[in-house]
């Protein structure tokens, strides 16, 4: 059962990705603007010739859907092509580089939502109308509605500017940190035992953390309320209740385990969010992720670039909601059976 | 076949009315005051021209970075402050509304149309063409909206047409899931099978006896969808890729004042707290509009 579910969802996956790839090959592929034209444009006098040369390289001169094949082809493999803005490297190579600061700044944005939604949201669920229930619910509408880089730059006004507390930009300070294994600076400085990077690196990521984890602390909160708000009201909580079992032990196990069944969906949703979130978030600060990398790649018409970096956010985006399927079918045998 | 007629069904039936659910809607007082912020908006967008205190693009060079309140030079007061080429935010910010607005609604409108048309037939006909639907819609989901969004103002570059329909190509798909389900379920109602013993043609079916029916969750999904709509489109001009920099916009103006903060940090602040104000009344307002007519939403 178990393994003719996961096999099903894997086999789903193939067109929907064809699809994602072939969507954003075309985008790219739509621009009025030149990328060769775009990369000699500091470059002085160029003769036809060297241009048609350079389109020859970077494989511009052949059919639309040979260049499609081509890319589906070589993304299998890790090959996204060179990029036009970063002295002709590997696109692969360049995101690689990018890659741990967003994974370091998305899991820590993740842990503020989830650590922040929950707690606010089972203790606003325990007395719905209460005083912390309606400052959460004015709390949660705030979240989703402000936009994220706003709330960015009044942060950084507010707790960077006017007080010096937290750094608004890059990822940690000036030679804080010597030796590097995994690039993600936080887990590199406790294994070289370098507090100070730790703590500078970690301070770093606060301000854009807060900012990007915003509306999916909102959603989350939301749910996890009214989830536990119906979990309470069912017949097994009173039975637990009247066991004596104490309001702790019934609130934190059984009921808490019961309303996070759904709301997995929304976080893995959520997640999602938060990767597009990337993109604004890391230019307000200048965070040096793949997201400032996507936005300054579209400015340098950068096609492979933004090509790679788009077809990796929908691909995790895809594989995360895959993934909340997957959890949530092992946690309720209701939805493997569906 | 007599409907049990109970208390839940009377007051369901008094709230189906028009009148009911005005009634319902403006006995919530956050729903009216947030639906009054929006209208004010609204009129604040449409009069622009004819409210603002200075041209928006104009440029007073002697009230470069100039403070809220301050009294530059001459006669020339800027009430929320300059920003770094001296124009005017306030009458920025009122011209800003126009593109907010106007984008908004413009692509809510054509989402909403898109959206429940293809739908319904997917609903009502099944067959290939739901099938063909459904694997097109599972390719839009798999994509993070403003990703998708950003991939294709990314390729031609700011431009308002591309604008519209970079952020409505995948906002189809939420109503399209809406109109599709509800059409689904309506198919085997009561109602709609008496229609067709009754020799009601298709059309007529489709349009004058399931289309009513579904409108109110569709209404309450578009003026929610708004909300996301115009944080999108102002994320996306901060990027530099949405409205084009010639006219203001918030997004644009929040990306101008972003150089400035350390110094002048209402160039930034204003605009941005205009974005939050709409998009919170819009959302406000959808909420109420949800408990009022979706009564499965109902709290």
């Amino acid at each position: 059962m178990w393994g003719r579910f996961a096999t099903q969802r894997l086999l789903q996956l193939i067109p929907v990705l064809l699809g994602v790839s072939f969507i954003v090959f075309l985008t790219m592929h739509l621009t009025p603007s030149d990328p060769i034209e775009h990369m000699l444009g500091q470059a002085g006098s160029i003769t036809q010739e060297q241009i048609d040369e350079l389109r020859t390289h970077y494989g511009l001169d052949r059919p639309l859907i040979l260049q499609y094949g081509l890319f589906v082809g070589n993304a299998v493999r890790g090959n996204f092509g060179l990029s036009y803005s970063h002295h002709g490297r590997a696109v692969a190579l360049v995101v690689a580089e990018r890659l741990p600061a967003t994974l370091e700044l998305t899991v820590f944005a993740f842990l503020i939502a989830i650590l922040f939604a929950i707690p606010a949201g089972v203790i606003a669920s325990l007395r719905p109308q209460g005083v912390f229930d309606r400052v959460a619910t004015v709390g949660a509408l705030l979240g989703i509605s402000i936009p994220g880089f706003w709330l960015g730059i009044v942060l950084m006004i507010l707790f960077g500017l006017q007080r010096h507390w937290l750094p608004i930009s890059g990822r940690i300070d000036l030679g804080a940190m010597s030796e590097y294994y995994t690039g993600l600076y936080t887990l590199d400085a406790l294994l070289s035992g370098n507090a100070a990077a730790f703590w500078s690196a970690l301070k770093h990521m606060v301000l854009p953390g807060i900012a990007m984890a915003a509306p999916m602390a909102a959603m989350v909160m939301r749910m996890v309320r009214s989830s536990m708000i119906g979990v309470l009201g069912q017949d097994y909580i009173q039975f637990a209740r009247a066991k004596g079992l104490p309001e702790t032990m019934v609130v934190g196990k059984h009921a808490l385990r019961n309303a996070l069944i759904p709301t997995l969906n929304i976080v893995a949703l959520q997640t999602g969010l938060l990767l597009s979130g990337n993109m604004i978030i890391e230019t307000v600060f200048q965070y040096p992720g793949l997201g400032k990398l996507a936005v300054d790649a579209i400015g340098a018409a950068d096609y492979p670039l933004v090509q790679a970096v788009v077809l990796l956010y929908a691909v995790s985006y895809v594989l995360l909601n895959l993934g909340a399927d997957a959890l949530q079918a092992m946690l309720d045998p209701r939805v493997r059976m569906a | 076949m007599t409907q049990p007629v109970t208390e839940d069904h009377v007051l369901e039936t008094a709230a189906a009315t028009t009148p009911g659910m005005l009634r319902l809607l403006l006995a919530n007082r956050v729903a009216v005051v947030a639906g009054v912020v929006v209208l004010g908006f609204l009129v604040m967008g449409l009069l622009a021209p004819a409210l603002v205190p200075y041209d928006p693009n104009a440029q007073h060079p002697e009230a470069i970075r100039a403070a809220p309140f301050a009294q530059a030079e001459g006669q020339h007061r800027f009430l929320l402050g300059a920003d770094s080429l001296g124009r005017d935010l306030l009458s920025r910010i009122m011209y800003g509304a126009r593109v907010s607005i106007l984008l908004g609604v413009a692509v809510v409108l054509l989402t909403l149309v898109v959206g429940t048309g293809l739908g319904m037939v997917a609903g009502y006909f099944r067959g290939w063409f739901d099938t063909v639907m459904s694997r097109v819609v599972d390719t839009l989901l798999a994509f993070p909206f403003l990703i998708f969004a950003l991939a294709i103002m990314a390729a031609t570059g700011p431009n308002l047409v591309a604008l519209v329909l970079a952020l409505a190509f995948k906002g189809w798909v939420d109503f399209y899931r809406v109109a599709r389900g509800d059409v689904l379920a309506a198919r085997e109602a009561d109602y709609v099978t008496a229609a067709r013993g009754l020799g009601a043609s298709m059309p007529h079916i489709l349009f004058r006896e399931i289309l009513p029916n579904i409108v109110p969750p569709l209404i309450v999904l578009a003026t929610l969808r708004m909300a996301t709509i115009i944080i999108a489109e102002a994320s996306l001009s901060f990027l530099g890729i949405g409205v084009p920099p010639s006219i203001p916009a918030w997004g644009t103006m929040v990306a101008d004042g972003r150089a400035d903060v350390a110094s002048a940090w209402w160039i930034a602040t204003f605009p941005g707290l205009a974005i939050l104000l709409l998009v919170l009344s819009v959302n406000l307002f959808g909420e109420g509009l949800r408990d009022v007519l979706d009564p499965r939403m109902r709290k």
